[in-house]
């Protein structure tokens, strides 16, 4: 049952060849076997995961396959920072250790009242990092390489998919969050046009940025999650009233005529190594061969992403994490008076990189700093949404480096910043632009995965997807499940 | 440089407790990460507008119709403290 894709298995219960009882079970006992070395989750749900399937398998024999969407029938991994009533959700933080929500994120909703949940995925705190160092919680192992970082922040999402600890995963994507650990693992991420999936219940980090996006071992499974979030919700006045078409039905029309342009300034931009380098070159080609028009395009204002998303994600974000302050939810330090509480539950609460990034967002917003920082950088996001604009002009789809190196070694980078901050120099363009972007698996680099990154405009994700798929079927990689 | 006053007065701003030792690490971090953004200084977008949203939404209104909230019990129910049905704090000062 390991072998099989979360679509496979889906269309397998749907005919009662397999139970969803007997998937949850596989996945629970896959989360014993392997998880002290992984470290893929910081709470475990095995009990919620099997009742919760055999409703659904209850429902499948009453109603029939018409009365279960496909997705409802497999064991889905949530990233920690999606809220999960009933089931505490720490967004990797110690400051909300305790913290158990009283409502679902929209997301999850979608699922019905049986999501079939295997456990709450460990991530850097607050979703701020690139190799889920940053976590309460104890790092998570990359499964290709146990002294390797899964990436981040969605790494837990990532190791767990890649240890088989579950089908498919949520995860959340920033500046390249579900992207990039989804590079590491060898596996596909999609982050969503913004708008696309509701926010409500994502423990917000950079609001105008963040999205929900699916992490999974193929193209199609990252289809079908993506059909089960999207659309409107009233309860997320940025999300899209914008209709959500069949993900599923275009999927192996093939790029026959699509017009694919390859990013220059991110295929030489900093850092960039020669062998990822030549893995995107190949993905473009495997492109050009199965009919696809191949060129290149420039993205001038691309490589001043970086330093505009390390000034606007930490001035949201200090904003948003003002939340954490002792009063209606998660940790509270004993003092006195209310001023003291608030600094020492947010000095005992929060980690380094919190700190850290809630020090530069209020920095960068202060009286004085704010013109020359954060509206500045609003401005350099106007170039970058406008480059974009102009390129899919001429390209349906581009293409670059997911991130610039294979997964890097546990304690590498996480005490410089700088280094640790240059890895999402090819993921935060399409962030600040809000359009959609998927990393694929394009192949190997001494033995570890590495990620080929598509964009393509806004709702624009059929498009997207159709490409991603036949640059995935022309390539030479396939899944595997590690260790 | 970002001297040792300025990194408490902005730990200040943000209600964020920070020990010695973190105040004197700070500086010269956040010294590092805005050196690296200064790059951005280096482009001339005088008459450029701002973009604070991706898909250039504006005034998104809803029918101003009453709905349920969250019901005060589950809203106190993860709260630190409470008291006759309102959150708790220690004295204001």
């Amino acid at each position: 049952m390991l072998e099989l894709t979360a679509f496979e298995l889906a269309q397998k219960i749907h005919a009662k060849e397999i139970s969803a009882r007997e998937a949850a079970e596989v996945a629970n006992t896959r989360v014993e076997k392997v998880e002290g070395d992984i470290n893929a989750f910081v709470t475990t749900t095995p009990d919620i995961a099997t009742e919760r399937a055999e409703r659904v398998d209850e429902r499948l024999k009453n109603g029939g396959s018409d009365s279960v969407n496909l997705w409802e029938t497999v064991p889905l991994v949530v990233k920690d920072v999606l809220s999960t009533k009933g089931t505490r959700t720490t967004c990797g933080s110690k400051i909300l250790e305790d913290f158990t929500p009283v409502y679902n994120a929209t997301a999850l909703e979608k699922f019905g009242e049986d999501l079939i949940m295997v456990g709450k995925a460990n991530m850097d705190e607050f979703a701020m990092g690139s190799s889920t160092e940053n976590s309460a919680y104890g790092p998570t192992k990359n499964p290709w390489d146990l002294s390797r970082v899964p990436g981040g922040s969605s790494g837990g999402s990532a190791a767990a998919v890649a240890a088989g600890e579950g089908w498919w995963a949520l995860g959340t994507d920033t500046g390249g969050s579900v992207r990039q650990p989804g590079a590491f693992c060898g596996m596909v991420g999609l982050k969503p046009t913004y708008g696309r999936v509701s926010r409500y219940g994502l423990v917000a980090f950079a609001s105008s940025l963040d999205q929900i996006g699916p992490m999974t071992r193929d193209v199609r499974d990252s289809a079908l999650l993506l059909q089960a979030i999207s659309g409107h919700d009233p309860n997320d006045s940025t999300s899209a009233k914008v209709e959500v078409p069949d993900y599923l039905s275009e999927l192996e029309n093939g790029v026959s005529g699509l017009r694919v342009g390859v990013v220059t300034e991110l295929m030489n931009a900093e850092g960039v190594e020669p062998e990822v380098r030549a893995i995107t070159e190949k993905t473009a080609r495997d492109l050009e061969e199965a009919g696809a028009d191949v060129g290149e395009v420039s993205l001038p204002h691309a490589t001043y992403g970086l330093p505009a998303y390390y000034i606007i994600a930490p001035a949201e974000l200090s904003s948003n994490l003002a939340r954490f302050d002792g009063v209606r939810y998660g940790h509270r330090a004993t003092a006195s008076g209310v001023h003291e509480m608030y600094r020492r539950t947010r000095e005992e609460g929060f980690g380094d990189e919190a700190k850290r990034r809630i020090m530069l967002g209020t920095y960068a917003l202060s009286s004085g700093y704010y013109d020359a920082y954060y509206a500045q950088a609003q401005k350099v996001r106007t170039k970058i949404v406008d480059d974009f604009r102009s390129a899919f002009r001429d390209f349906d789809i581009l293409i670059s480096p997911t991130c610039p190196t294979a997964a890097f070694e546990i304690g590498d980078k996480v005490n410089d910043p700088l280094a640790m901050y240059a890895n999402d120099i090819c993921a935060v363009p399409a962030s600040l632009a809000g359009v959609p972007a998927i990393s694929i698996p394009g192949g190997l680099s001494d033995g570890l995965p590495v990620g080929v990154q598509l964009m393509s405009d806004h709702f624009t994700e059929p498009t997207l997807l159709r490409a991603a798929h036949a640059a995935e079927r022309a390539s030479e990689f396939r899944f595997e499940m590690k260790p | 440089m970002i001297s040792e006053e300025q990194v408490r007065h902005v730990a200040n701003l943000a209600r964020l407790g920070l020990s010695d030792e973190e105040v004197a690490r700070m500086g010269g971090q956040l010294d590092a990460i805005l050196e690296s953004i200064e790059k951005i200084q280096e482009l001339d977008l005088e008459n450029v507008p701002p973009t604070a949203n991706p898909l250039r939404l504006t005034n998104v209104f809803r029918p101003d119709e009453p709905r349920p909230e969250l019901d005060r019990d589950d809203a106190l129910s993860a709260a630190p403290e409470t008291s006759d049905d309102l959150f708790s704090v220690p004295r204001i000062d």
